[in-house]
């Protein structure tokens, strides 16, 4: 057992990984745990301690992933177990690692989109508004942008967290052994993405929503395809119901697993259904209201327990949520400009390029050149199907953002495993990583 | 303008505090027990390519500042942090006993910017190979100078 032990630790694993037991301080305990506010070392110590029989090895550290099926991607992590029981935990991350903000130092504000819009994969829209928005607020333009593209905005913005959400069903279903749920959630959230790209072109990554407003107006027909969608998707979710919601396997698998308080999310910076979970009502939709969501109505689902069947339970209604804001979009939608007219930041139309000599040079320099932004710099946040999503760009006053990050809220929620996991079941493991829902893609960036 | 005795200015209708690298963890004491309960963000820029950048009097621009993002629940609130951390001594306390949340933020910030967090409980490179050279968003790492990692000669592992 040592030499395996050792091995990890000096053959391919230096200190990035799980530290064995013998070499585990108190402070690092801290942090693998999960650490809670106000938790002193000494009270951490005691967290660590396990009957001691020198007679045996009592644990035994082992890696799941970063290729394991039900780790969402590249996610590994180290466990620590004690027969059948997790320890300790912790997830190392970094296989999907490309980068992206540092590309994106190197892309004007135009192209910009199309980087970030790969980050978190499966909510490019939301990934698209808030890098647009963040430009936006500091060109000083956040307040003109024409009230269809706001309007169109919310629509693919509600429609891309119903489409994500439907995708957590599946893979949380496909987790847990509910393995036709899976086949049903992909096939929802297929007709979602039809719609995305009869709007955008493109099934998923598609730079629509951009500094200004939108790429296109919406195409003919939409209001019938998302009317349709309205329609097919709730008697689904009845469907889900029956196939899991009141199911005692189901329940049996997520109630009472991962549990997370209150205070241990907020101090662990969790955000969306997590925080949600443990019954803080906190949704930026509502409470930091942006686009024009404080002008629609829609509940905040929490949960009050903080389990992984809570976090199940707010995703699924989340869904029936975005469906009643749709249907209330839909009814508001004005016609109009979908992107603002300035010639600053807006290419000339299409039409104009072959009569306007001016038009195809100004058309020619704003896409190779880009459009210069102010000096500043901004933080903007939004509320992705996973939580906070936030923009913080500093800009040097030239047509590419001089620092790009991007808040993930994959990057920042998977901090809570270790202490969802912890005295749990290797079992349930599975069911709490998929309860946090993570994108690997936005974890890494 | 000024909150506790450091200089606040307004970022496009945001709050910037500005503490020096001394005053940085009484700031955010004195932010949390006023409610800013959740460290949403913490990240770093360099500066070094940009050095001439508005800040209130009295500080000093230096090449890296760390860039803290705190959030009221209760008040429904944002404040920014932003902190000046030399290049000469890259070094800043960390936020982890406050806020546990900080600690990957830390860790990513340590492995892009070599900004090392003291007292962190686990300052080891998070999204980088351990065993990497540099910090990539440093404005001095060049893009697109990606070593060899796997190579022919490459040590086989002892069993």
């Amino acid at each position: 057992m040592t030499d395996i032990v050792s091995t990890i630790r000096e053959g391919n694993e230096p200190a990035q990984g799980l530290k064995p037991r013998s070499e585990l301080t108190a402070r690092e305990l801290l942090r693998e745990v999960g650490a809670v506010l106000r938790m002193s070392e000494a009270e951490a110590a005691k967290l660590g301690d396990i009957p001691v029989d020198p007679s045996e090895d009592q644990t035994m550290i082992i890696n799941m992933g970063p290729q394991h099926p039900s780790t969402h991607g590249v996610l590994r992590l180290m466990l620590e177990l004690q027969g059948e029981t997790v320890l300790r935990c912790k997830p190392i991350i970094g296989y999907l690692h490309t980068g992206m903000e540092k590309t994106g130092e190197n892309l004007t504000y135009m192209q910009g989109g199309t980087n970030v819009t790969r980050m978190d994969y499966l909510s490019p829209l939301n990934n698209e508004l808030v890098f647009s928005m963040a430009t936006e607020k500091l060109l000083g333009i956040d307040g003109d942008i024409p009230e269809r593209a706001v309007w169109m905005r919310m629509l693919l913005s509600e429609l891309n967290r119903m489409s994500s959400h439907l995708l957590f069903m599946a893979t949380n279903g496909m987790d847990l052994g509910a393995v036709s749920m899976m086949i049903y959630g992909w096939r929802e959230r297929e007709d979602v993405l039809r719609f995305f790209q009869k709007v955008t072109g493109l099934r998923m990554n598609h730079n629509f929503i951009r500094p200004g407003g939108v790429a296109a107006d919406l195409p003919e027909g939409w209001r019938d395809d998302v009317l349709h969608l309205l329609d097919s998707i709730p008697p689904r979710l009845e469907e889900y119901d029956i196939l899991m919601t009141g199911q005692p396997i189901w329940r049996d698998r997520l109630q009472g697993v991962g549990v997370i308080t209150q205070a241990e999310a907020m101090a662990l910076g969790a955000t969306g259904p997590i925080l949600r979970s443990t019954g803080v009502e906190w949704d930026l939709r509502r409470d930091q209201p942006y686009l024009h969501y404080d002008e629609v109505e829609f509940d905040v689902i929490v949960g009050s327990y903080g389990d992984a069947f809570d976090r199940y339970a707010i995703r699924l209604n989340e869904i029936r949520e975005s469906i009643k804001i749709v249907r209330q979009i839909l009814d508001r939608m004005p016609t109009g400009d979908y992107r603002i007219q300035n010639k600053k930041i807006t290419p000339p139309p299409r039409a104009r390029i072959d009569e306007s000599m001016e038009a195809l040079i100004h058309h020619f320099k704003i896409f190779t050149e880009g459009f210069k932004v102010p000096e500043g710099e901004v933080y903007v946040a939004i509320e992705s199907p996973r939580g906070e999503i936030g923009c913080y760009i500093a800009s040097d006053g030239s047509a590419t953002p001089y620092r790009l990050h991007v808040r993930a809220p994959s990057f920042v929620n998977i901090q809570c495993l270790p202490h969802m996991m912890r005295g749990g079941l290797v079992a349930d493991a599975v069911a709490v990583i998929s309860s946090v829902d993570p994108v690997l893609g936005e974890v890494d960036r | 303008m000024s909150l506790y005795g450091v200089p606040l200015s307004d970022s496009r209708g945001q709050r910037v505090l500005h503490p020096t690298r001394e005053q940085y963890v009484a700031t955010v004491k004195a932010l949390l027990d006023d409610t800013f309960v959740m460290c949403i963000d913490l990240t770093a820029v360099d500066f070094l390519t940009h050095p001439g950048r508005e800040l209130p009097e009295g500080i000093a621009a230096e090449r890296f500042e760390v860039v803290v993002n705190l959030l009221s629940l209760e008040r429904r609130e944002r404040i920014r942090v932003r902190v000046q951390v030399p290049e000469s001594d890259a070094t800043l306390p960390t936020l982890f006993d406050m806020y546990p949340g900080s600690e990957a933020m830390e860790r990513e910030v340590y492995d892009m910017f070599g900004i090392a967090f003291s007292n962190h409980p686990d300052l080891t490179r998070i999204l980088m190979p351990e065993d990497w050279d540099g910090h990539p968003l440093r404005k001095d790492y060049d893009q697109g100078r990606i070593p060899v990692q796997f190579s022919a000669d490459f040590p086989a592992r002892e069993a």
